[in-house]
């Protein structure tokens, strides 16, 4: 199956490990991955900051890399969420653990990850792509990314207080309220430590960075790697 | 006036008070959990309560009308009030003429008041001050910021901000009690031989309305301490003020927002008192005053309506990550959280501009809605029409039009992401300074050698 990957601006300057992993992952199930050069950002910056009004120009840039495929792929919950409700493509955009799960129908992944590892819900891939339910609700349990790691030999699920709360990254949120952000951050980190997380995980490199900021900051032992990471290094 | 930001900065300085206010709403936003889950069919429940909301915003016009009509036919005085500076006239006209115009300075000892979040929108407290009527409040906890003359920080629980030693301190210097004691079942008997006495001497009582009930022309009011019907009981007029949005078509639409009311606010099946009020006792005036107060403008937003179906139970306070870690003062709204947030900027957009980007968009507020309004899809939408209206500061429209270049330009993305990454490397003070409030308590990424697509150049392209 040949699927173009997006990989969102941040993570192609900051993060090229999650893309190269992101990459690899695919390739390993099967995939024929392709690249588009001229890509740049899906303008979710701009536009949640109320200026969606200006995306035009990033808006066509989007569809000139990635109208030429049927699958879209992305490492990033919310970067998908923002092109599913706003960018009109002649294919479809999916999240890296849905299109695992939902259009490769992995069922399962085989292999080894000897971590404890914390399982951070990124809310755009929660609650707007219902990668997993959400505890506000009182429907049955599912969950994509547990789908595909709770297979893996060696590793272990923690269990936290606050399943799926906020780490306050929000896009500009996390420094027009920085106040209000690094403490949503420590909390969630505050989590992490108590239950015994000593892999950070998540679908979504936005809130990693921000929470990896902290555990710098503060000099925690936590590490991090996104779920890409762990499921190419682990398969 | 502070913005969110700023207010919420000085909130989180005392880190362990920040700590315990988010555990306290936590722990309901829990209890509201386990309520709800043990109704099997909530999720139906709350699809039904927003069917029927829906029904009624498209409808207000005739409900209203006949509302008015049922309940003049019960005997019930109805007062139409297009602002908020109106509804406190017409209050104060109710009371004005009850005394033929003059009312007795000397022997008149005020009203009593039960929780009314409208009145606290219309400020009427301090217009009726002004006039020289004295508005007792008379919810526990309204009562308590009442004395330390500060507004709610919470729709459903006023002073869920105030530690119980800071009420002991309190009503020590206000009520006699004895200095030190921060015993709530002491502190609360205090309160309550305190409010006794006004109860029975108080001859004007308000209280708010939770549902209106436009088949019977009745209103209910839902308390957990029966102040509303104590202070109602007593008086010789019962004035209650409703924005008009509360109004539901028929009586037994009651038995689905009641099951979810008390459930969304606080975990509890229902309110200990739900009171019907239907006509007045023999001797007693009843009035409703029926305000708009910016509800008309807000109904015509296509985007924005459905916010006015909102029965003020505070579930999207307590589960907002945000509300819990910056406190409701920071809202600067009589309603503060994630609802406060969307109504705000119609009832004024200049001083409430900041208020639909005090969130992160995370969604769990709509989650808990009993009745499924897509707050943090207005939230977003708000944003856009503060920007377009001209609400957002020169800097940032900056800004953001240098991003939107940079980020579809492909050859100018590579090029700064290229000369940024190595300035971070070679020159971190760059952004590790305390202009960049991301630098503030946090690290920036460590910048790599190439980017994504750099190494995809190298190791994939043919």
């Amino acid at each position: 199956m040949k699927v173009a990957l997006f990989i969102p601006c941040y993570i192609d300057q900051f993060y090229p490990k999650v893309g190269i992993a992101t990459l690899q992952l695919l390739e390993k199930l099967g995939c024929e991955v392709v690249f588009p050069q001229n890509q740049t950002c899906c303008g979710q910056p701009m536009a949640n900051s109320g200026y969606e009004h200006i995306t035009g120009d990033c808006t066509k840039l989007f569809q000139d890399n990635f109208d030429d495929y049927d699958f879209v792929v992305s490492p990033s919950g919310s970067c998908t969420l923002h092109v599913k409700e706003h960018i009109p493509l002649k294919g479809k955009i999916y999240e890296l653990i849905e299109f695992i799960t939902d259009i490769l129908k992995v069922e399962s992944l085989e292999g080894e990850f000897k971590h404890k590892v914390g399982l951070h819900q990124s809310c755009h891939g929660q609650r707007g792509l219902k990668l997993s339910q959400m505890s506000e609700l009182n429907a049955p349990f599912f969950s994509k990314p547990e789908q595909l790691l709770k297979n893996l030999k060696g590793l272990e699920l923690v269990t936290l207080d606050r399943k799926d709360e906020c780490c306050g990254f929000g896009g500009t949120f996390c420094v027009a309220e920085e106040a209000v952000s690094v403490r949503m951050g420590q909390d969630r980190l505050a989590d992490h430590l108590k239950n015994g997380t000593e892999v950070l995980t998540g679908g979504d490199t936005s809130c990693l960075m921000h929470m990896e900021g902290i555990i710098r900051r503060e000099k925690h032992s936590i590490k991090v790697m996104h779920i890409a990471e762990i499921l190419n290094q682990a398969i | 006036m502070k913005t969110h930001s700023e207010a919420a900065e000085i909130f989180n300085k005392d880190f362990d008070r920040t700590t315990w206010h988010d555990e306290t709403l936590y722990f309901v936003r829990q209890k509201r959990d386990k309520a709800a889950f043990q109704i099997k069919d909530w999720e139906l429940l709350r699809e039904t309560a927003s069917s029927i909301k829906n029904n009624v915003l498209s409808n207000m016009h005739d409900y209203l009308l006949q509302f008015e009509e049922n309940a003049i036919k019960n005997g019930i005085k109805i007062h139409w009030a297009a602002d908020a500076k109106e509804h406190n006239e017409i209050v104060y006209g109710i009371i004005s003429e009850y005394y033929k115009g003059e009312i007795p300075v000397d022997t008149f000892k005020g009203m009593v008041k039960s929780k009314s979040m409208l009145t606290e929108e219309c400020h009427m407290n301090e217009f009726l001050a002004e006039k020289g009527i004295e508005v007792i409040d008379t919810d526990l906890g309204e009562r308590i910021v009442q004395l330390a003359e500060e507004p709610p920080s919470h729709i459903v629980m006023p002073c869920i901000h105030w530690k119980k030693e800071e009420i002991g301190e309190l009503f020590h210097k206000h009520l006699g009690t004895e200095k030190g004691n921060k015993d709530p079942q002491y502190l609360t008997e205090a309160a309550r031989q305190h409010l006794r006495d006004k109860f029975l001497t108080r001859p004007i009582a308000l209280t708010g309305v939770n549902f209106a009930v436009a088949e019977t022309g009745e209103f209910v009011v839902c308390t957990n301490e029966g102040n509303a019907d104590m202070g109602a009981h007593l008086a010789d007029i019962h004035i209650a003020s409703m924005g008009f949005e509360k109004i539901i078509p028929q009586k037994k639409h009651l038995g689905v927002f009641l099951r979810l009311l008390a459930r969304s606010a606080t975990g509890q099946p229902i309110t200990t008192y739900s009171s019907h009020f239907k006509k007045p006792r023999e001797g007693q005036q009843m009035h409703i005053v029926i305000v708009d107060n910016g509800r008309s403008t807000q109904l015509g937003r296509e985007d924005f309506r459905n916010s006015l179906k909102c029965i003020r139970c505070a579930a999207c306070f307590n589960t907002c990550p945000v509300y819990r870690r910056s406190g409701g003062h920071s809202y600067h709204n009589a309603v503060a959280g994630p609802i406060g947030s969307i109504l705000a900027p119609n009832l004024d957009m200049r001083a409430n501009a900041d208020l639909p980007f005090a969130s992160t968009l995370c969604g769990s507020c709509s989650n808990v809605c009993p009745v499924k309004i897509d707050i943090h899809q207005q939230l977003y939408k708000w944003r856009q029409v503060l920007v377009q209206e001209g609400y957002a500061p020169a800097s940032k429209t900056l800004a953001m039009k240098g991003m939107s270049t940079v980020l579809s330009n492909p050859g100018i993305f590579k090029f700064s992401g290229k000369v940024g990454r190595m300035l971070m490397d070679k020159l971190p003070f760059l952004v590790n300074n305390n202009m960049n409030p991301w630098y503030k308590q946090r690290e920036m990424p460590e910048p790599p050698e190439e980017s994504f697509r750099d190494w995809y150049k190298k190791n994939r392209k043919k």
